[in-house]
């Protein structure tokens, strides 16, 4: 265990120095590409906002559902097999069927060529499952047609998610899928996410219909209410125009009315229905409804051919810029509700780098100097280990560009406490040799051949805690689980490598005198 | 040599009336759950308004009629830490209750940090935090169960739940929190308690190697002393390092640094007094490993 070659020395040291410059680059600007790396901070250091949101999927389904019911009565109209009393109740269709063609639906639902229901082969499942019970055929989304359906709006939410935040210009936001309903927002830098909660709270799914006072619609009407819950209209259930033919839109002021406006530009097919509704409605009210409320409900005066138009609505400046941003970005599939948000100001984050490295160098100084105290000569190499160590450390996690949180830097000082461990078991070990050897190498020798297998199992007991915490924990947990992870690894090659040529070459100097350790 | 094999007895009766009245506690009086495991929503705030204090603060909170309410300095004199159960789930909560603040205490007021956990999330953190502790018990059970015979394994898991169950006892006890960090801290104790004993461990084998003639009840002693060195500097490195956590590391990783505190104590304890009495009790001797020796 003694013995190091040349070369041996030659890659421990390389080793040691390029993790030490990776580390420092922390420090100093580098334009080199690898030591241009950082730590990153987390938001409990940088300060920022984390919110968690699910996607509401409720409304998605049932809508599906009832698309599909009318596909299914003019699709089997089409087999000559009459469906009747259509329900639909809790994310099912309940419906009847004439006996004699029961069979007849059944073969048509579970055909792995069914033109109304899809058969994902990769799965071998369908969309949609069919039951008998009672008298009812019931039609459901099976479990893969579910799941589908949730990325599928998963995908779509992530995405409008992704467009409303860039909008907004935050620094390096990030935004990923959790689970299946999930999506993860991190702000780094915000401390008041209001306006972006706001934001994202709205599913911002605008339609133009008209106003409809008599019962005559062939749509059917619905009674909604102003945005500022003052009064309410019947509309038409008929929509005219949606947020999809939307082109651009912009907050503005109105020259005339001097107040502050959303000027839209429709797409082509948006702009020919628009002109349509607008020649064909002069004098009627042309309800503006944003998630199922309205927001104004002009009169319309004149054809607008032109494709645009502009929204007006008692709106604030700030109001109509949201507006607009919320109708360029689109509607998401389905609400979104923040069903976690942990935010840290830019002050306590840095009071908690402060704290956090007091306590770290206390830590340390109090550390080293018990060591020093306890072990001489041997307290210096193995303080020299812990610094190089402490090092290391720092060089791995900025290599790896790893996020430091709070619980983190806690890891790297309890990293600090527990890597003497090793050096301990040791020495000790060394200790007891020396009491019955007294060739000097030989009682080294052995005692780092003994303690080998104490010094593994206690390290792998450690790194298995690290390794549930990495795969359990979140956000600052995971922090902590990576830094005392990696801490054991740093840890080991300073004291097998680092320490222990410091103690070959101070023994080899001193074979012959007594060492007392 | 220190004859710790004379109070055996006493401290396993200490160590399981210790087990049996945490238990009890966390049956009776439970745990103090922190928002992450509770649900609710927690603000840090910063105000030097002298208006601002903590009877104010809980006179407003309970006109906002928000459900269970506490409110508490937080470190120094001008942070407090109040957290609410936000029952109804109300959106805007937060914006409501700064412009509430503001409109009574005027501008000086910081929301330092907000944390809003839904009762879904809450359930979910509660979940894995149970899972996690439950896979790294019997990880370290696997890990131990290849190592050393199953005489040693009983000896390691039963020192194990000694230092979770006490740590979370006197948790219990004196009321402090559980958050998500608190659960790190459990896991690093398992960590950090295993390491201990099967150091001692490591010894207690190659002792029952060397000497055939010893019995059990001197070798764990023997063994115990001459790792007890290695043992004290260990667990003092780490506690000046976690000492230094608490005093200087801020308000958050207190509670982290506390339960990290009593978990090396605890399980520096547990090593030499319930995983060493366990093989004493189940009488383990040369045989025991040289049996299993055979055998592979």
């Amino acid at each position: 265990m003694l013995y190091f070659s040349k070369l041996k020395i030659t890659f421990i040291t390389l080793i040691s120095l390029f993790f030490i410059l990776i580390a420092s680059s922390n420090l100093f600007k580098f334009e080199n590409i690898l030591l241009k790396k950082n730590i990153n901070l987390g938001l409990d250091l940088q300060g920022g906002s984390y919110l968690l949101l699910e996607i509401d999927n409720k409304p998605v389904i049932n809508q599906k559902l009832q698309n599909l019911t009318i596909t299914l009565r003019s699709y089997f109209k089409g087999k000559n097999i009459k469906l009747v009393n259509f329900k639909l109740q809790e994310d099912k269709i309940f419906f009847n069927v004439n006996e004699n063609d029961k069979q007849k639906v059944f073969e048509i639902f579970n055909d792995e060529k069914s033109e109304i229901n899809p058969y994902y082969p990769r799965f071998k499942s369908h969309q949609l499952e069919i039951n008998e019970i009672d008298s009812f055929l019931v039609v459901n989304f099976s479990k893969q047609g579910l799941v589908k359906l949730k990325t599928s709006s998963q995908e779509q939410a992530l995405e409008i998610v992704r467009r409303r935040i860039d909008e907004i210009g935050t620094n390096e936001p990030n935004i990923l899928k959790r689970g299946n309903d999930r999506v993860l927002v991190e702000l780094p830098g915000l401390d008041d996410p209001m306006r972006i909660k706001s934001l994202l709270g709205k599913t911002a799914n605008l339609t133009f219909r008209f106003v409809s006072n008599n019962d005559e619609d062939t749509f059917g009407n619905e009674q909604l209410n102003y945005e500022d819950e003052e009064g309410s209209e019947f509309v038409s259930k008929r929509i005219i125009l949606s947020g999809d033919n939307l082109l651009d839109a912009q907050p503005r002021m109105d020259s005339e009315s001097n107040e502050t406006v959303v000027t839209f530009t429709l797409d082509r097919v948006g702009a020919k229905r628009f002109g349509k509704a607008t020649s064909t409605g002069i004098g009627r009210q042309l309800a503006i409804i944003l998630d199922g409320k309205i927001i104004s409900a002009p009169v319309i005066r004149d054809t607008i051919a032109s494709g645009s138009g502009q929204i007006s609505g008692g709106f604030t400046f700030q109001s109509a810029t949201d507006l607009a941003l919320l109708l360029r970005s689109g509607a998401l599939p389905a609400p979104l509700n923040i069903i976690e948000e942990r935010t840290v100001g830019p002050d306590l984050g840095q009071d908690s780098i402060d704290a956090g490295i007091i306590a770290l160098i206390i830590g340390f100084v109090l550390v080293i100097g018990f060591i020093i105290i306890k072990y001489k000569i041997f307290g210096i190499i193995t303080n020299i280990a812990l610094v190089i160590n402490l090092l290391l450390l720092v060089g791995v996690l900025t290599l790896f560009e790893a996020t430091l949180t709070l619980p983190g830097i806690a890891g790297i000082i309890l990293t600090v406490g527990m890597a003497v461990d090793a050096n301990v078991l040791i020495f000790e070990r060394i200790k007891e040799e020396l009491k019955n050897e007294k060739n000097n190498l030989i009682a080294f020798d052995s005692g780092y051949t003994k303690s080998k297998t104490a010094i593994l199992d206690a390290n792998i007991t450690t790194l298995l805690a690290a390794f549930i915490l990495f795969f359990m924990g979140s956000g600052p947990i995971k922090g902590f689980s990576i830094t005392l992870g990696v801490g054991i690894f740093t840890t080991l090659f300073s004291v097998y490598f680092i320490a222990r040529l410091l103690t070959v070459l101070y023994i080899s100097k001193n074979k012959e005198k007594e060492i007392a350790i | 040599m220190i004859a710790f094999n004379k109070y055996y007895n006493q401290f396993n009766i200490l160590s399981v009336s210790l087990v049996v009245i945490s238990l009890l506690f966390l049956i009776f009086k439970g745990l103090n759950f922190g928002i992450d495991f509770k649900g609710g929503t927690l603000i840090e705030l910063r105000s030097s308004d002298s208006k601002v204090n903590v009877s104010s603060l809980r006179d407003k909170f309970n006109q906002m009629n928000l459900g269970d309410i506490s409110v508490k300095k937080f470190g120094n004199d001008t942070d407090y830490l109040i957290k609410f159960e936000n029952k109804d789930s109300k959106k805007n909560i937060i914006e409501d209750i700064k412009k509430d603040l503001i409109g009574s205490f005027g501008n000086n007021i910081d929301f330092r940090r907000v944390e809003n956990v839904g009762p879904k999330v809450s359930a979910e953190l509660l979940k894995s935090g149970i899972i996690a502790i439950s896979v790294a018990l019997a990880l370290m059970l696997i890990y131990i169960w290849i190592r050393f015979e199953w005489q040693f394994s009983l000896g390691a898991i039963c020192a194990l739940f000694h230092d979770v169950i006490v740590t979370l006892g006197l948790f219990s006890l004196l009321g402090l929190e559980i958050n998500l960090s608190i659960i790190a801290a459990v896991l690093t104790i398992v960590g950090y308690s295993m390491n201990d004993t099967v150091v001692i461990f490591d010894r207690v084998r190659e002792n029952l190697r060397k000497y055939a003639d010893i019995k059990i009840f001197e070798l764990t002693n023997i063994s115990i002393n001459e790792t007890l060195s290695r043992t004290l500097i260990t667990s003092i490195t780490t506690l000046l390092a976690l000492v230094s956590i608490f005093i200087f590391g801020g308000e958050i990783l207190k509670g982290f640094s506390l339960a990290m505190i009593f978990g090396v104590i605890f399980g520096t304890y547990s090593s030499i007094y319930i995983a060493n009495t366990i093989l004493v009790r189940l009488n383990v001797s040369q045989k025991t490993i040289l049996k299993d020796e055979e055998k592979n």
